[in-house]
């Protein structure tokens, strides 16, 4: 009973709230140099299209982790499609990248930092043939010592066999 | 009364959470014993003007028991607790069914040292086996423990024993601020854990020393994997390598002088060998395939090693000097990870002969494999430098978790860890 009467009482609070705003409003509507001001910003907004243009790109190349097999070291076919764009833009615009490897826990531990290092070089041999200079391109392989999920598990394990492009 | 209650659980359990992760003597649970072990009794050791912090009796007791090959008499069971030959009535032992009895006796000797006068009886032939005394300063007390187990081990077993050596292992733990990379080592029995290295970048792969007073291990703090060095008396350290790419399984020769290590600095993973004076590198193979984890033959001539040349991984023997290499292994779709008793003929390795990964000794003269665990994602095999047991990693509920099995399987334990994971242990050598 308690609680019903606070909730209503809010309620009432809020709407003579809005009230009291919108009672408000005119008096700030006298002044019509404000108003002006406000509509001219709103306008360099819309005007600036750019800005948008930047946001779709990024989306097309979000794809920044390129998962593998078990003990394998080759490209799949949704990393090359995601890896010729990443080189794409790397070509319009160098910048120096880091290709993390890493390997399910299954196996041995430096055997997997062995891997982990093949499959970042596959992905970095992908980019050099694409015109990517390599001077760009660190690898460094974490093995399976840094895990992206922790289960013992299929599910777990696939999502732990990639490589990183940062 | 419920909140007090609730209150001192809360305590409680905040000191086990930071107590730290050592998995202590305690914890050690025997999953398989010897079928016939034999009885020993460890009447309590008299600790004149109390001496001892703890009971010192029973550091020995849990050490025998551990090994597998003995069960101890239960105290309340004995009769009497004799310290002296004169008042040991073999009768009264014989009728509890104990083989051996070790009696002592605990004084001061000095304002500085302890003493423990301790003699090993054989029940059946009513004889003194031997008498032997050791001493220490109080801080040294487990040590004195672990040196009388080591004393009756090796009397009854003819096998030198382990109870002195030390173990260093990895610790990776979630906290809030990411994930903690630790580098410990502790008694063999878990006990007197020390941290050696913290890091929110990885650590892996120690090695030990051969005079046990250093250790090599990759630490990823710069970023990038690197080997160091470090002392564990004085914690001083020295980055061996800093190559583009791997810097990897460090493996220290049996002379102490030189690492054999993995470097892909010239594209794949290859052995090279390092001396450590003039940090010189003298490359071992040459191939495009991946070649890592070697271990060192006792001879100090020639390595074992992980290679996929053959389209698998499998264990490979390399001659230093002539660079000849040799296939070992052809059972098994997975051989990795050696680590070679000090026989020099019984290799230690992860095997893989089905789906799953196991722990397998590899005869190197018969070429025969058996495997000796049966628990889940086995890897990191370290055996004891007398041959007797191994340390390994498993995985259990999820968490990484060390376990140890004797080379003959009979034996089995898990040391499990109170929160995270423990990994890639490393068997000391011999201490003293």
């Amino acid at each position: 009973m308690n609680k019903t009467f606070t909730a209503n009482s809010l309620t009432v609070l809020l709407i003579a709230l809005l009230f009291t705003a919108c009672s408000s409003t005119p008096v700030e509507e006298e002044t019509t140099d404000t108003t002006t001001i406000q509509e001219s910003k709103v306008t360099t907004a819309v005007v600036e299209a750019p800005v948008e243009e930047e946001v779709m790109e990024s989306e097309v190349l979000a794809d920044t982790v390129f998962y593998f097999d078990f003990d394998k070291a080759v490209l799949k076919d949704e990393s090359r499609v995601a890896l010729t764009q990443h080189a794409r833009s790397l070509k319009e615009s160098p910048r120096s990248i880091r290709l993390e490897g890493h390997a399910d826990e299954r196996g041995t531990r430096e055997y997997n930092m062995a891997l982990g290092e093949r499959r970042a070089h596959s992905v970095k041999e992908f980019l050099i043939l694409e015109g990517v200079s390599s001077a760009l391109i660190e690898v460094v392989s974490y093995g399976e010592e840094r895990a992206a999920a922790y289960g013992s598990n299929d599910e777990s394990w696939a999502m732990n066999r990639r490589v990183e492009l940062k | 009364m419920d909140l007090c209650a609730l209150v001192c659980r809360s305590i409680i359990v905040f000191l086990i959470s930071f107590s730290g992760i050592a998995w202590g003597e305690l914890v050690i649970k025997v999953t398989k014993g010897n079928d016939s072990p034999t009885k020993i009794a460890i009447s309590p050791i008299v600790n004149v003007g109390n001496l001892a912090r703890f009971d010192i009796s029973r550091l020995v007791e849990n050490d025998l028991q551990r090994s597998g090959l003995f069960v101890a008499t239960p105290r309340a069971d004995m009769l009497s607790f004799p310290s002296m030959l004169k008042d040991v009535y073999f009768r009264d032992w014989r009728l509890l069914g104990t083989d051996y009895l070790v009696i002592g006796k605990m004084s001061r000797k000095g304002s500085e040292k302890i003493e423990i006068e301790f003699s090993l009886l054989s029940v059946a032939s009513q004889k003194v086996i031997f008498r032997h005394k050791v001493s220490g300063s109080d801080a040294q007390l487990r040590d004195l423990g672990h040196l009388i187990s080591d004393k009756v081990y090796n009397a009854i077993t003819g096998i030198r024993g382990i109870f002195s050596t030390r173990v260093a292992y990895i610790t990776a733990i979630r906290e809030v601020d990411g994930m903690i990379y630790r580098l410990h080592v502790s008694d063999v029995d878990g006990a007197r854990e020390k941290l050696m290295l913290r890091s929110h970048e990885p650590i892996m792969s120690p090695s030990w020393s051969p005079d046990a007073k250093q250790l090599a291990y990759v630490s990823f703090e710069t970023g990038r994997p690197a080997i160091y060095t470090q002392n564990l008396a004085t914690a001083v350290r020295e980055q061996i390598t800093n190559f583009a790419g791997l810097n990897g399984a460090p493996a220290w020769s049996p002379d102490g002088t030189t690492l054999a290590l993995v470097l892909s600095k010239d594209g794949n993973p290859e052995i090279y060998l390092m001396d450590l004076q003039s940090k010189k590198l003298n490359r071992l193979t040459q191939h495009f395939s991946i070649d890592t984890e070697p271990t060192w033959m006792p001879d100090g001539k020639n390595l074992l090693f992980t290679s996929d040349r053959g389209g698998e991984p499998q264990i490979y023997k390399l001659n230093i000097a002539t660079k000849a290499i040799e296939r070992l292994t052809f059972e098994g779709n997975y051989n990795a990870r050696g680590s070679l008793a000090p026989d020099g003929r019984t290799l230690a390795m992860v095997h893989r002969k089905t789906g799953e990964f196991h722990i397998a000794a590899f005869d190197l003269q018969t070429r025969r494999v058996r495997e000796l665990t049966t628990t889940s994602l086995d890897e990191s095999p370290s055996v004891a430098p007398n041959g007797a047991m191994l340390m390994y990693a498993m995985k259990q509920e999820e968490r990484g978790m060390l376990a140890a099995v004797s080379l003959d399987a009979g034996i089995k334990y898990i040391l499990p860890a109170r929160s995270g994971d423990v990994r890639e242990p490393a068997w000391s050598p011999f201490i003293r």
